[in-house]
């Protein structure tokens, strides 16, 4: 088993460059179980997020599933296990 | 009827960004007309422009709103916050129902639609982003202030080329008139790329002069053509009891409007506009000698200048009042044209000074009083603005003094 290869780091750049990040929210700060919503990001900004892992990691994500995902955590899932699976 | 009152303005102009810079400019009857830095015009018939100066939106803007918004929708985010400050209003202290927005647009956004578009044939539709759903439409701009302010009253977008700008003014005057105490209105435009431009240049108007001072010359016997510019202004609107209630500063009335369609090409009868002019004023009870100037249209088109110059001298008779077009400073701005102008007329009227036109040498056929050149001194109680779309809209607003 290798060392889980898509990190709340990637995702925090990914999301910065998708989407940048809301005045009020600290995306360094502890996110892995904050909700989008919560962190400022609405159902488009997770198309997004969605669209440019999928580009980077040569992966497929479903976008019912991007836009019902509810945390850092649950995305960062989800992407290591299409790594995997894809492996 | 409660008058409807402009108590705010955020103007980002090619002349200046903010009051205090454009109205220092327009002083000084500075050109903000140059060679396109945007992109390299160097393959294109027309290559000058009015560009924005030292706008830069990662400085202006959160980073939550910048990857989502095409520049107009930048411009218009920014001239909206300095507008509210202008106005003292913030927002979060109102009930979201009592606020509305109405822009217009004349092209929607270009620039980001260009990239995306470049995305998706270099690329492929994995490059598209997402926010390209919303982020070129006509009612981006309504729908990203109405957004970030929490402004949930009647908003909308009206399109009607340049004189979309005064129309959007008009409709926000009716929707305080029917209870909404603010509307956030006036417009932004900004399709200076390519693809925008390329867009323009199919119209047949935009001159293809090289030289700043001489390319954009409307009422001029020289006049061929206009050149294009990016910007406007959003102003605040609300009913003058609500606004004098909370103490504040008010620039003027809208106090009266008209709108007409030209008749199809070939038709025997009239343009519109000398009707939307008669409109406007009978609208605003006032009668031709009682206003203090005209902002033209200016389309700087000889035949289009032609017109313009009948229908003011029909109504106002020959060389009766003032006309300017500082729109020869910014070049045509489009939807953005009609409220800048709305705002200059603001300034004017609280500072006594007509805008100059600049760079011409008024046609004498014409039988216009231009002002040119430097600003003149006068008392600007009324002021008469006008504005022209492609495709035969006609639009007539007149701003009063209530001091």
């Amino acid at each position: 088993m290798s060392e889980p290869r898509f990190t709340i780091e990637d995702l925090r750049r990914i999301l910065f460059e998708a989407a940048g990040v809301d005045e009020n929210i600290d995306l360094l700060g502890e996110i892995l179980d904050t909700g989008f919503e919560e962190l400022g990001y609405e159902s488009l900004a997770l198309l997004e997020t969605g669209s440019r892992i999928e580009r980077e990691y040569d992966i497929l994500l479903d976008d019912d599933v991007m836009i019902s995902i509810a945390t850092p955590r649950a995305l960062i899932e989800i992407v290591n296990e299409q790594l995997k699976a894809r492996a | 009827m409660t008058p409807v009152v402009v108590t705010g303005l955020g103007i980002a102009a090619p002349t200046g960004l903010g009051i205090q810079d454009f109205r220092a400019a327009t002083r000084s009857g500075k050109n903000g007309i140059d060679r396109i830095t945007r992109f390299d015009p160097a393959g294109y018939p027309a290559t000058l422009a009015g560009e924005v100066p030292g706008f830069v939106a990662g400085d202006l803007l959160p980073s939550r709103l910048v990857p989502q918004t095409d520049r107009m929708t930048q411009i218009a985010l920014v001239a909206t916050e300095w507008a509210l400050a202008d106005a003292r209003v913030d927002p979060r202290n109102l009930p979201d129902f009592d606020m509305g927005v109405v822009t217009a647009s004349a092209s929607g956004g270009f620039e980001f639609g260009q990239r995306e578009l470049r995305n998706l044939w270099n690329r492929g539709s994995q490059f598209v982003s997402a926010y390209q759903s919303f982020a070129w439409f006509y009612a981006v701009n309504s729908g990203q202030i109405s957004i970030r302010h929490g402004m949930k009253g009647p908003s909308g977008v009206v399109v009607g080329d340049q004189a979309g700008g005064l129309d959007a003014i008009a409709q926000a005057r009716r929707q305080i008139r029917k209870g909404t105490p603010l509307v956030v209105t006036g417009a932004v435009d900004a399709s200076i790329c390519p693809w925008g431009w390329v867009a323009q240049l199919a119209g047949g108007r935009l001159s293809t002069s090289d030289e700043p001072s001489r390319a954009y010359l409307p009422f001029d016997a020289d006049a061929s053509g206009h050149v294009p510019g990016e910007g406007g202004a959003i102003l605040i609107v609300e009913n003058a009891v609500s606004a004098r209630e909370r103490g504040a500063k008010i620039y003027g009335e809208i106090a009266g409007y008209g709108a007409t369609i030209d008749p199809k090409p070939g038709s025997t009868r009239p343009p519109g506009l000398r009707r939307a002019i008669e409109l406007a004023l009978a609208d605003a009870s006032v009668t031709p000698d009682a206003v203090d100037v005209v902002f033209a249209d200016a389309a700087g088109i000889p035949e289009l200048d032609r017109q313009e110059a009948e229908a003011i001298t029909a109504v106002f008779g020959a060389r009766a009042v003032p006309v300017t077009a500082p729109k020869t400073m910014t070049g045509r701005l489009y939807s953005g044209g009609g409220p800048l102008d709305v705002a200059s007329a603001c300034l004017a009227m609280t500072e006594g000074l007509i805008p100059p036109t600049i760079n011409i040498s008024p046609n004498p056929e014409l039988d216009l009083d231009l002002v040119v050149s430097r600003p003149r001194t006068a008392v600007v109680c009324i002021a008469l603005v006008l504005a022209r779309g492609h495709g035969g809209f006609n639009s007539a607003l007149v701003v009063r003094s209530l001091n």
